[in-house]
């Protein structure tokens, strides 16, 4: 091999390892402007106050998002005790199955309801659970956010469950135990780290949906009385702060969105703790 | 207890693939049975009829008797048979999400057993008997992923003993081992044959002379000879046992 050959191949492998650092770059920017510009619009609305006290009359200054907050949490924990298990048997089935025809239908399905606009998914809530209870709630506005996690959790779970090497399968069968409890019990805790990022991602989505809570959770400026009152969201709170003439809603309002992504975050934090395994590797 | 094996007329298929044909063999219970051949022998679907795991593959089909201890195993619901016919694969595959521990008593934990002294008692023992004990003891809380490959290998050996099967199928058990782990593992197959009937499959067959009582030759899906080790290794009836003996093919 010429020298010349050779620093060519270095050159371009350099090249190359640029051009790849530079795309990772671009890929994160976005991602850290969006952040440090929330930081640099909400921070100097964020006091004590606003993560512990009811939005005040407008004119009157001060005030927070507290119920908003708490409205959120309980919405996003409503969709996932709604939504997690179907989304995730769902998966397993997808994945286990020896059916032919079956699981390419709902797979198809699945695909088609990520695509529905969110709008749709609330009108359809609306439909089946805030007309006939005559009321918005709060089960309507979770009801609502499982729809759209639903396909998420369940395309991400077969996903994963797929990786989970045949070889682990068969040694439980082999072991004497019926396949139930083989995918129950040795191919789910080998998928886990897997879901829960698919459960992660699902939740990212759902905490910042908007469209469909207009109609279903519908917004309370105040605390609610149960899950079958309507219920203040960030995203609603957000929404309605944003587009109001008032400065200081507007400042409240990059505040409350600053307190949202972070809520993510922590969520997702926090998930990952808790579930990962003893021998757990986050992948 | 060990027990014997009686296979009658033995078919397989994968899909269209005939696998397996006419298979009759008996495996007298006790002692080590090795199954040897070239790839794509119907080797490793053989032993994989015995314990019905070869219908767990979509698209697979049987045909024929299989007797264990006398009964027919068809007649039999799988799950309770595969607790009495263990099974060790080629590649170690502990599961990764449990301990040492709990991969040995894998079995008889998922199957409903709670009682912590019972699951400690069997713990120990399938560790004895697979001779992982002693390099596993301080460690039983540890992955099972991390332990080497012939440890591993010896953890699933432990993990398929611990629910007490009276026969243990193992499909190439060394072929991702090295020297030493192999050796381990034979010297363990010697010394399990007392207590269970063992059906090998290797593609080593100086290893199906060292370990074996009785061997089987199997071509192209078909049993061409079936016998004691030493004979059928010195002087084969078949021209074709001959050949693969002496590496003229496979």
């Amino acid at each position: 091999m010429s020298a010349g050959s050779v620093w060519r191949r270095r050159m371009t492998s350099r090249l190359l390892s640029a051009l790849a650092a530079l795309a990772t770059l671009a890929v994160i920017t976005p991602l850290f402007l969006i952040f440090g510009f929330l930081l640099y619009q909400g921070a100097a609305a964020l006091d004590l106050a606003f993560f512990t006290h009811l939005p005040k009359p407008v004119g009157e200054p001060g005030g927070g998002m507290a119920n908003a907050i708490v409205g959120s949490l309980i919405l996003l924990g409503l969709a996932a005790v709604l939504g997690l298990p179907v989304g995730i048997l769902g998966g397993m089935y997808l994945a286990e199955s020896e059916d032919r025809r079956l699981p390419g239908i709902l797979r198809f399905l699945a695909d088609v309801l990520n695509g529905v606009p969110s709008i749709v998914i609330g009108i359809f809530a609306y439909t089946v659970v805030v007309l006939p209870m005559r009321r918005f709630s709060a089960l309507a506005g979770g009801f609502a956010l499982a729809v759209i996690m639903i396909p998420i959790v369940l395309r991400a779970t077969e996903e994963m469950v797929r990786l989970v090497p045949a070889s682990l399968r068969e040694a439980g069968l082999a072991l004497g135990l019926p396949r139930w409890k083989v995918a129950l019990r040795i191919v789910l805790p080998a998928a886990r780290p897997g879901i829960v990022t698919g459960a992660m991602v699902a939740f990212a989505r759902i905490a910042g949906e908007t469209a469909p809570l207009l109609f279903t959770a519908f917004g309370n400026r105040f605390w609610h009385h149960g899950l079958d009152d309507p219920i203040a969201a960030l995203p609603l709170q957000i929404f309605a702060y944003a587009v109001a003439p008032y400065d200081d809603w507007h400042r409240q309002a990059w505040a409350g969105a600053l307190v949202l992504i972070v809520l993510v975050l922590l969520v997702s934090l926090a998930a990952r703790m808790v579930t990962r395994g003893r021998y757990g590797v986050a992948r | 207890m060990p027990d014997s094996i009686v296979v009658k007329q033995l078919n397989a298929w994968f899909g269209e693939a005939h696998v397996l044909r006419d298979i009759d063999l008996t495996i007298a219970a006790g002692g080590v049975t090795a199954i040897i051949g070239p790839s794509g022998c119907g080797k490793s679907t053989f032993i994989r009829c015995l314990n019905r795991m070869h219908e767990v593959v979509p698209g697979a089909r049987v045909t024929g008797t299989v007797l264990l201890g006398g009964e027919d195993v068809y007649a039999w619901d799988p799950v309770l048979l595969r607790r009495r016919v263990g099974m060790v694969f080629q590649r170690a595959n502990p599961f990764p999400t449990m301990s040492v521990f709990d991969n040995a008593v894998a079995g008889l934990r998922l199957a409903g057993v709670r009682n912590r002294s019972r699951l400690a008692e069997a713990a120990e023992r399938a560790l004895r008997q697979a001779a992982l004990w002693d390099e596993v003891k301080d460690a039983l809380g540890k992955s099972g992923a991390s332990l080497s490959g012939g440890q591993q290998q010896r953890l699933c050996i432990a993990r398929a003993l611990a629910v007490e099967p009276s026969v243990l199928l193992m499909d190439e058990p060394c072929s991702a081992l090295d020297p030493i782990a192999t050796a381990q593992i034979e010297e363990l197959v010697h010394e399990l044959q007392t207590t269970l009937t063992i059906v090998i499959v290797t593609h080593n067959m100086q290893q199906a002379a060292r370990v074996s009582t009785w061997t089987g030759f199997f071509l192209l899906g078909e049993l061409i000879e079936f016998g004691v080790t030493k004979e059928l290794f010195r002087t084969p009836k078949d021209p074709r046992t001959e050949a693969y003996i002496t590496g003229r093919f496979g």
